[in-house]
């Protein structure tokens, strides 16, 4: 165990109020804190192992599997589902954004809207269709993509709708994941859109391409061909795997950084036009209403936005000391450039160290040390993005742009910490 | 990614895209070319301006009966009350609770014939005639008190009916 050095003490002076800690605290000094956990440190130091001869080592384990499956000890890692009773594959399911480290979110745990259900697509009936404003209308099957060159890409993909519940006026109580855990973040390989565009060659006016998924709505939306041509991705991987039946199997469209439902799942057509089709799901939903009556429409790039995710709702803490509190930060507009948190409710805030790496349109983990009093505190986290954007304060949002928008909250979230360690959602 | 997208002025220039992250990469040209007729199928896309409306006709008096039967048990009587959207009528966009139907939010009639044609009833999507299509949008219309009970719906007549929030969006895209 490394001892502390003089410089290093310096780290065990608070950078900010409530006890927040130098981020690079755990970086230096790690081995020497990693011995005060959430247990009382006492007991952690002296124990005796409990099961010195634990029966998993006295017997040949399972033998196996071809496809793995989580600990069944890990079985509260799961989707929280909403949806409709009249018709239950119309709907949502939250990532749990609060049970999981890292940036990766597992295949399985991605968010899921589904509209009318997810379709169990045969891949050999499956075709992409390129039509409208182009020289050549092109039919393309799953096994012609297949052969195209790839591209891999980390990004996040958030749900316009994410975090609705905070236009709410009473902050809700939920689990932080099962509140702001439409948004989720994937390795998506595939073909750049851009390469099957080229082959059916756009005409100079198409500006738009309507793009419709095979399920039962056939949900159609607009998109940009400047975005399509930029850095859409027709994914055919996720995380390594093809892509799940929920995720779009067997191809899907992603547009980094940008509102989810245009990251089209079960691709099944690309309508190349010089308008907008004014879909439904462009024009009555995923559309912000404002105090004016007016509504914001094609508000297409997702904000700046964080959350902490540990400690949170539904966690405790246990006793005053050393905690480490830790997050997720994103951008559609770019790469995040900075976390600040604070434990005084906003009044001060420090710097969090963000983990490597650090990539455009993705989960960013964020992560500060705090030396928690005992006492009634407020934990915040900000994030900065590298095109200047920053995230509101909860009161700032409603401000410019009312509580009916439905869409895009992207508002500091705030955590209450009582007392006796429990920690509840504030408006603060 | 922070960077402007100068590409964004192509169009107006009419040139072609190129990727801004450099070359495009080269292709197998695998796809196929589709037919007229095969497109025609697949395409359920209707545009504002009427564009990709097939033929036939209906009216409000028409619909009422196909929306009891095919839509009331989910959307409630007169598009209100049931378990799925609220479909009719409802507060302004001004008020604290604003309701976003169709009569007060939705900015084009030809949305209501292109989401019901493609999703509708969701139990049983695709199931309706093109002419019930119609039918069941000039009842939708009607009882939001856009249309009279007797005006035929078809692809002429409902491209020109006036929605009353038609103005009410601020495009943020592209840039204003
Ligand atoms: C089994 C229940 C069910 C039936 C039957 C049904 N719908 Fe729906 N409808 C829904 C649900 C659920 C939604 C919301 C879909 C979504 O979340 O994307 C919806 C959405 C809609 C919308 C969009 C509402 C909005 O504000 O965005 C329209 C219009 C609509 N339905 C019309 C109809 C019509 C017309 C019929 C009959 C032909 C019908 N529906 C039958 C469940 C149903």
């Amino acid at each position: 165990m490394r001892k502390l050095a003089q410089s290093d003490s310096d780290l065990l002076s608070p950078v900010a109020g409530g006890g927040l800690l130098d981020r690079r605290l755990f970086l230096k000094t790690g081995l020497v804190f990693g011995a005060a956990t959430l247990l009382p440190s006492a007991a952690a130091a002296s124990a005796q192992p409990i099961d010195a001869k634990p029966p998993w080592m006295l017997r040949p384990g399972a033998p196996f599997s071809n496809y793995g499956e989580p600990s069944p000890y890990e079985n509260k890692t799961i989707r929280w589902i909403a949806a409709n009773a009249k018709a239950p594959a119309n709907g949502i399911s939250w990532t749990p954004l609060h049970r999981l480290e890292g940036i990766i979110t597992p295949s399985g745990l991605h968010f899921e809207r589904h509209h009318n259900g997810v379709p169990q697509i045969e891949p050999a009936r499956h075709r992409l269709l390129i039509h409208g404003l182009v020289r050549k209308p092109l039919f393309f099957s799953i096994d012609d993509l297949l052969r195209y060159p790839t591209v891999s890409r980390l990004c996040f993909i958030e749900c316009g709708g994410n975090s609705n519940a905070g236009w709410h006026e009473q902050p809700m109580q939920a689990a932080a994941g099962y509140f702001h855990g439409l948004a989720s973040c994937s390795e998506w390989s595939g073909v750049p859109l851009a390469v099957l565009l080229e082959e059916a060659g756009l005409e100079p006016g198409a500006t738009w391409l309507i793009a419709e998924g095979a399920d039962a709505i056939a949900m159609n939306v607009s998109i940009p061909v400047a975005k399509a041509m930029d850095d859409a991705i027709l994914a055919l991987y996720q995380n390594g795997e093809r892509l799940r039946p929920e995720n779009g199997y067997p191809v899907r469209l992603v547009l980094p950084g940008w509102e989810g439902v245009l990251n089209v799942k079960w691709l099944r057509r690309l309508h190349a036009a010089e308008a907008p089709v004014m879909a439904r799901n462009e024009t009555a939903k995923y559309t912000e209403l404002l105090p004016s009556g007016k509504a914001r429409q094609f508000t297409f790039v997702m904000d700046a936005k964080s959350l902490i995710t540990h400690p949170s709702p539904g966690m405790s803490l246990n006793g005053a000391g050393l905690y480490q509190i830790t997050g997720l930060a994103w951008s559609g507009g770019g790469k995040v450039s900075r976390v600040e948190v604070s434990a005084d409710g906003g009044k001060t805030w420090a710097a969090a160290a963000l983990q490597e790496p650090v990539l455009p349109q993705c989960f960013t983990r964020f992560r500060i040390p705090w030396r928690w009093s005992g006492a009634p505190a407020i934990l915040k986290s900000r994030a900065f993005d590298e095109t200047g954007r920053v995230q509101p304060e909860r009161s700032a949002l409603l401000a410019e742009r009312g509580s009916q928008g439905y869409f895009h909250y992207n508002a500091i979230v705030s955590w209450a910490v009582a007392p006796d360690g429990t920690i509840s959602h504030v408006y603060a | 990614m922070s960077t402007p997208r100068p590409f964004l002025l192509l169009p107006l220039l009419g040139l072609i895209y190129t990727p801004v992250g450099g070359v495009t990469p080269e292709g197998p040209r695998l796809g196929r070319p589709a037919a007229a007729e095969a497109i025609a199928e697949w395409n359920l896309n209707v545009f504002p301006d009427g564009t990709g409306l097939p033929p036939g006709s209906g009216t409000a008096v028409e619909g009422k009966p196909i929306y009891e039967r095919r839509c009331a048990a989910c959307h409630g009587a007169e598009g209100g009350g049931g378990s799925a959207d609220e479909l009719a009528g409802g507060n302004g966009l001004t008020s604290a609770h604003a309701d976003k139907t169709i009569g007060t939010y939705w900015p084009y009639a030809t949305t209501v014939f292109d989401f019901i044609r493609r999703a509708m009833p969701l139990d049983a999507p695709r199931s309706l005639s093109d002419g019930e299509v119609y039918a069941v949008t000039a009842y939708l219309l009607h009882i939001n008190g856009i249309i009279g009970a007797g005006d035929p719906m078809n692809a002429n007549s409902l491209p020109r009916v006036m929605m009353p929030n038609r103005d009410g969006f601020i495009r943020l895209y592209p840039k204003p």
